[in-house]
């Protein structure tokens, strides 16, 4: 076997090297800086490999969940692939929520993992799972490296895979043996897969189709998504020149959210269960939807029988499944979407369309109606910080920085995405598909690996953030000045928000009545603790927080009891918004709605 | 998309994959986590030299469903072609099955009369059974064996469905 591989080395002109090596040299002609891990018996010689390397910084997380969901807030900040390096069994099963996360939210992430020796498989061997065979639905891609002929090449695929088309997580499971057996080794180039050849290029009849549509609607919008950030910012650029050309409105999924300034008059901002009254309405009423990068989540259509009944829908994405898979569409292009911008500015320039500009004033008029309502006010207090004011010192306070966002799952999450406003893509991390209390804390530790000098905080849930806190310990270890925000109410807010909604207001297990002391949690990990709980002392310590150069635990101590609005209850339409406790009262939700997550 | 009043049709589709481990198992298991059903399913290399299987799925679901299945299959990374036998193309459907049939005088030779009426071939026979071997229409292998059933019927095996195109045209 190694001599058979020598001889084929020789012929190929390819280095001999042991697996190990392979796996350090394969990264690093991908061009990996940077790697989360945790070692462990079956990745001991990959380890070693990395010992004798001193070119590739490996960040060493406390748990597995965490390793990938900082490699996920590395790659979503940097649009460059994250990379993951655990052991077998366990450490494999703890990857497992990572890789389902970023397989729903499109994140590329590598993923190698080590394996008992190939003669052991399937013998119950200590620390042995079925590591295809339960990362198989949660990767895009997957292989078991059984011949250390195979490895380097598979692991370039691996890249390949994870980076191109529609992104997603991809685990490369690799034999102890393997790792130290020897093997000629081929660079990035010897990959030329046989049948994966991502769709990118747009058809133009499909462009032409759309152009026509956009040029003769009344009432368009633009709905965008995370497809926008992961094409590159490329797309991000395209999209506001074709935003500007047209003087369309333009919302934007949780996931897409930068990829268009906030801050620009023809900004929504968000739409869906918890998006603005204007986004929601427009996306009912209008007459033409352009829907580019997003994918028609359950959290965006609400109810998807009543959803924008009167409209000619265009989508745009990349992934072909997702075409007629929730709601059906009029005019499909499946593309990269930089690519099918270029060509839709292209079409629109060179046919000299013009908007039917006397429809698009009279669809603004009834929009800057909508607006009106200020959907996201909020009652504020002078004795309890609103967890919505704070969120609004924050984005306040840090104006003008670099400033990239991470979050927990929940309300404040929520109310994140509503009020900070982001100008550019790639500064916005969170859970959006697979909603993973305990993402935010690990990704802006992931963030701030790439970003050493910029402001990375997790606005967070006391909840969430109990779920990974141990990756405190690493920030601490490699001085990452993470910001992590807790907007503590003592509940698992959002459960009891719907638990007051749908279930009688009977708060079964959603209120933590023990919490860790969070200033105290701190010091012991050694980081630094910040407590704020009245509104008048909120902004000393957020300054404090901003100018403390060292990991910060922040015990915001917000309203318990405050909801997040506005809503689409489970069942209701766009067009049937609740925007405050008052309206919730009166509102009904069907046992078919109640069904619904 | 409101699909609870669509009707469930049936369809036959061929996957042409790679032939690499688990590669099965990404099918079937694509089937599964999304609650799609499986009819039949005839899995064999069809191509030694080129390493491609081919995978023969019958499945029902509404138009959706299947239009959905059929993206769904085209993702897998070691997929090649998907071909959806009912709609894209007219294709001929064949199924082999084996049945045993046990039983004596009366009833042994009503079997023989009927599996000749059906181009049965018989492939085994002792002094109380019959091994029959029959191709068709899946539609004739449930017919042939409902008619074994009072006669005897012991055991069945079905290999599902293989399928083709008509005409010059290949998948």
């Amino acid at each position: 076997m190694d001599r058979d591989d020598t001889l084929q080395g020789v012929k190929t002109g390819a280095i001999e090297m042991t697996g190990a090596q392979m796996v350090i040299r394969a990264l690093k002609d991908q061009g990996v800086k940077h790697i989360f891990g945790y070692p462990g018996g079956a990745v001991l010689p990959i380890y070693d490999a990395l010992f004798a390397d001193d070119e590739i910084v490996h960040v060493l997380c406390r748990h597995e969940q965490g390793a990938t969901h900082a490699a996920e807030g590395y790659a979503r900040s940097t649009g460059k692939p994250g990379v993951v390096l655990v052991t077998s069994g366990p450490g494999a099963t703890n990857a497992v929520t990572g890789l389902t996360d970023a397989l729903m939210d499109s994140v590329p992430l590598v993923v190698l993992t080590g394996q008992v020796a190939t003669h052991l498989i399937g013998n119950d061997a200590f620390q042995e799972c079925d590591t295809v065979g339960i990362t198989r639905p949660c990767t895009k891609h997957n292989w078991l490296v059984k011949d250390v002929g195979d490895l380097s090449r598979v692991i370039h695929e691996a890249f390949q895979i994870a980076t191109s088309g529609r992104p997603g997580p991809v685990v490369v499971d690799i034999p102890k043996d393997v790792q130290f057996k020897k093997g000629p080794y081929h660079g990035p180039d010897a990959v030329r897969h046989r049948t994966y050849k991502p769709k990118t290029d747009p058809e133009l009849g499909a462009i032409v189709k759309a152009i026509e549509l956009m040029a003769n609607a009344k009432k368009p919008l633009f709905y965008t998504g995370g497809g926008i950030i992961n094409s590159g910012p490329d797309a991000s650029r395209l999209l506001r020149e074709l935003v500007k050309l047209t003087g369309f409105p333009i919302t934007s999924t949780l996931m897409g959210l930068g990829a268009f300034p906030a801050s620009d008059p023809q900004w929504l901002g968000m739409l869906g269960m918890h998006g603005t009254f204007e986004a929601n309405n427009a996306m009912h009423d209008c007459d033409v939807m352009i829907c580019l990068g997003a994918r028609f989540d359950d959290r965006v259509t609400g109810a998807v029988d009543k959803f924008s009944p009167d409209s000619k829908k265009i989508h745009l994405d990349i992934d072909g499944s997702q075409i007629n898979k929730n709601v059906r569409v009029d005019v499909p292009i499946v593309a990269d979407a930089a690519k099918a911008l270029k060509e839709m500015l292209h079409f629109w320039k060179t046919q000299r369309r013009k908007v039917d500009a006397a429809a698009l004033a009279s669809w603004w008029k009834q929009i800057e109606q909508w607006r009106a309502k200020n959907s996201l006010a909020f009652k504020n207090s002078n004795t309890l910080i609103k967890p919505q004011y704070a969120i609004d010192r924050l984005y306040e306070l840090t104006r003008g920085r670099e400033v990239y966002i991470t979050t927990e799952v929940g309300q404040h999450q929520m109310w994140a995405a509503q009020r900070f406003k982001f100008e550019e893509p790639n500064h916005w991390m969170t859970s959006g598909g697979l909603g993973t209390m305990g993402y935010g804390l690990p990704a802006s530790i992931g963030v701030q690996m790439a970003h050493r000098d910029a402001l990375v905080i997790d606005i967070a849930g006391e909840a969430s953030v109990q779920m990974t806190m141990q990756e405190m310990s690493t920030a601490v270890q490699y001085e990452l000045p993470v910001k992590i925000f807790i907007l503590n109410n003592q509940y698992m807010g959002m459960v009891r928000q719907w638990q007051q909604l749908l279930h009688g207001g009977r708060y079964s297990h959603s209120y933590s009545e023990a919490l860790p002391d969070f200033v105290k949690l701190a010091e012991a990990f050694g980081a630094v603790g910040l407590r704020a709980e009245a509104p008048g002392e909120l902004d000393a310590k957020i300054k404090e927080m901003i100018d403390v150069k060292r990991p910060v635990l922040f015990d915001c101590r917000v309203d318990p009891h405050e909801n997040c609005y506005p809503m689409i209850p489970s069942g209701k339409a766009h067009n049937e918004m609740i925007l405050s406790d008052a309206e919730e009262e009166k509102t009904e939700v069907s046992d078919e709605g109640k069904m619904l997550v | 998309m409101n699909t609870k009043a669509a009707p469930i049709e049936r369809h036959t589709i061929a996957v042409l994959v790679d032939n690499e481990a688990g590669v099965l198992a990404r099918v079937i298991g694509l089937f599964s986590g999304r609650g799609y059903n499986i009819e039949s399913l005839t899995v064999a290399e069809v191509d030694a030299t080129a390493h491609t299987s081919r995978i023969t799925i019958v499945t029902s679901g509404t138009p959706e469903v299947i239009e959905q299945i059929e993206a769904q299959l085209r993702r897998l990374i070691p997929v090649h072609k998907v071909t959806n036998w009912t709609v894209a193309k007219p294709g001929i459907e064949r199924e082999m099955a084996l049945v045993k049939v046990v039983g004596t005088g009366d009833r042994r030779a009503e079997a023989m009369r009927i599996a000749e009426i059906f181009r049965a071939r018989i492939i085994d026979t002792a002094h109380t059974s019959f091994v029959f071997e029959i191709t068709g229409a899946p539609s004739k292998i449930d017919n042939f064996i409902d008619l074994m059933r009072p006669l005897g019927l012991a055991d069945v095996s079905r290999t599902g469905v293989a399928a083709i195109s008509r005409g010059p045209e290949a998948m």
